[in-house]
């Protein structure tokens, strides 16, 4: 664990691992309609390995129906979706989690009078002894393994054996994010974290997600907290109508939050996304 | 890496500290009603100083203890007890289940039918349902009939909840209206008595403790599956948040047939104790059982809204059950206070279940 352990009191997380080139995830043409309503209309996208993209756009502008196609929360209508070299099509948010896409809901997928390793490990627990569904836990294992992707997260919640109700809703984001730690996903998708929280627990999600950039973690970041996204994401992709009108790189400190609302809002669009105007 | 204190950033966590447990509280409540039993048997002028749990007096059985009494209270409730086994993994998943009276009663008269003998004194049995070929059959019969029943009807209620998605309110209400039914149209409403003494021993056996054994070992089991069982853990977590059960990829329909089931193979070998303990079975046994059982498990600390309780809870709040009976016979009051006060108990159970639902979710 002490390999971990150096590098995760360090404050300053400037020298994140820069993306590799390698592609992780790639979209093309991905396309969602519902009936008539073409929410997503051939989004090609692609995210590298260690890169932190975020998505933004105004609300009904396609970014979480792109999302669930994504984690096979929905099917798509038409499209292609290539995931760590695979093409995949999901059929259901557990078939996007075994093959590596953890995703953190806006609406906590936890149970609430159950402590941190059972919401670590639910549905996929450890087990010593194996029975069907009578198999016996291994609770010191999911204790040890909840210890160490707290630790690698960064996250600090005061007694691991509390019940997820008696912590705050920064901890309990904690929690959900820290599963992605727990089961070396490939690929988090992390949908508006910090909406329902406040300033100092927002703060702790925003160090987790710095850990994770650290680390070489890729992360889809769905926001609309322009100070969050610039702070945190090597790349902004806008969303608007049901299309992809921006790839902004907002590395070199060139493009400021007012040039991102002009392409959220409409007043801007990229020459190479001109079938979105 | 010690187990104990792992720090980041100056915070420390502890693996091993645990929140008080609720059922420390129950069994507060428990030892709280003896202490008023036992202190209503000195104040009161015609009790004569009697103690309720306690022989000073006469030292029969080598304790201080009144076994007799001791034995009475936890036999009374142990076939009700066996019941509210299952009736707490139920509650915990956030269900309910009205049918398990229905079922005791249906399973008592059809395995009863398999375990008769076939001469009482010299003479044929009076009760006979089947012919010479189904008389003094092994006692294995019997509890195989009867575990197939209960399975069987807990499979019916699990399968009507998890794939027509009708509330186990309704399903369950059902198996307990039509089981009656079953039940009745058996025999015709006929008793059926005169087992084999092997089967009588079930109820019988070991000086009579036989009932409070089965009862404490299927209580420890239980124990045992609920706390330390994938089965145990994903009951807990469908009961907690539906929603993050399924998210998290726990099968919760298949999961609910199950933990019906096993609800219901409980309510067939309560049935058996039962039958056999009462060397009859009547088509009218077990009725408000269910009641009883959910009353149980809700004082004992498992909450109706689903996620939260044990089988320790349940156990102790069987006892609680079994010591307001005992202390009213007691006190030589009448039976009717004894139901007043068994309802304003369960009353009393879900208000504190909610209030502290809702201190927990303001501290959250």
């Amino acid at each position: 664990m002490s390999d971990v352990q150096t590098n995760l009191y360090s404050t300053d997380f400037s020298h994140g691992a820069a993306p590799s080139g390698e592609v992780i995830l790639e979209t093309r043409g991905l396309t969602k309609h519902y009936g008539g309503v073409h929410a997503l209309q051939d989004a090609n996208f692609i995210l590298h390995k260690g890169e932190h993209v975020a998505i933004m756009g105004d609300n009904g502008a396609g970014k979480s129906t792109f999302v669930r196609q994504i984690t096979g929360v929905e099917t798509r209508t038409r499209g292609e979706v290539v995931f760590d070299g695979r093409p995949v099509h999901f059929e259901n948010p557990m078939d996007a989690r075994d093959a590596g896409i953890e995703t953190v809901f806006q609406t906590l997928a936890l149970a609430d009078q159950l402590d941190v390793p059972d919401n670590l490990f639910l549905g996929r627990e450890l087990v010593k002894f194996k029975l069907g569904p009578f198999s016996i836990l291994d609770y010191k294992a999911m204790r040890e393994r909840t210890i160490g992707a707290l630790e690698k997260t960064g996250v600090k919640i005061p007694n691991i054996r509390g019940t997820i109700e008696r912590m705050s809703g920064g901890q309990r984001q904690c929690v959900a994010i820290a599963r992605t730690a727990t089961f070396h996903s490939k690929l988090t998708i992390m949908d508006e974290p910090t909406a329902a929280l406040g300033v100092q627990e927002t703060a702790q999600v925003e160090n987790i997600i710095r850990t994770l950039k650290e680390q070489g973690e890729p992360l889809i970041l769905v926001s609309h907290n322009m100070r969050q996204v610039m702070d945190l994401c090597d790349r902004i992709v806008v969303f608007r109508r049901g299309r992809i009108c921006a790839n902004l790189d907002i590395r070199a400190g060139e493009i400021s939050g007012e040039d991102v609302v002009a392409y959220i809002t409409g007043a801007k669009t990229q020459p190479e996304y001109a079938d979105a105007a | 890496m010690s187990e104990t204190s792992h720090g980041i950033g100056g915070l420390t966590f502890d693996a091993k500290k645990r929140a008080w447990p609720n059922e420390m509280n129950v069994f507060i409540a428990l030892v709280a009603i003896i202490a008023i039993f036992e202190l209503l048997g000195q104040v009161l002028p015609y009790m004569n100083g009697q103690s309720l749990l306690f022989d000073f007096n006469t030292a029969r059985d080598g304790t201080i203890l009144n076994m007799v009494r001791l034995k009475i209270i936890i036999l009374q409730v142990s076939i009700i007890g066996i019941i509210a086994i299952g009736s707490t993994q139920v509650i915990i998943s956030g269900g309910i289940d009205l049918s398990p009276g229905s079922v005791v009663g249906l399973t008592a008269m059809v395995s009863m039918s398999f375990a008769q003998t076939a001469l009482v004194n010299g003479n044929p049995n009076p009760k006979a349902i089947f012919g010479e070929a189904f008389m003094d059959l092994p006692v294995i019969v019997p509890i195989i009939v009867a575990l197939a029943i209960g399975i069987l009807a807990g499979a019916v209620n699990g399968l009507l909840i998890a794939y027509t998605k009708i509330p186990p309110f309704i399903a369950t209400l059902g198996m307990m209206v039509a089981a009656r039914g079953a039940a009745k149209w058996w025999s015709k409403g006929q008793p059926i008595s005169f087992p084999t003494d092997p089967f009588a021993d079930i109820g019988n056996g070991l000086a009579g403790w036989s009932p409070v054994v089965i009862f404490i070992g299927l209580a420890i089991l239980f124990h045992f599956v609920l706390k330390y069982t994938v089965y145990g853990k994903h009951t807990y977590a469908i009961g907690s948040n539906e929603d993050a059960a399924r998210m998290s990829g726990i099968k919760v329909d298949r999961h609910k047939v199950l933990v019906y089931t096993i609800a219901g193979m409980l309510a067939g070998l309560s049935a058996l104790v039962l039958a056999s303990k009462n060397l009859t079975a009547q088509a009218g046994m077990g009725v408000m059982y269910e009641l009883d059982a959910i009353a149980m498990t809700v004082i004992g600390g498992v909450s109706l809204a689903g996620g939260r309780g044990s089988i320790v809870g349940t156990v102790l709040g069987a006892l609680i059950f079994g010591v307001i009976i005992s202390g009213f016979t007691y006190l030589r009051l009448d039976a009717y206070y004894q139901e007043m006060v068994k309802g304003a108990i369960i009353v009393a159970a879900v208000v504190l279940d909610q209030w502290r639902r809702g201190r927990a979710a303001a501290r959250g």
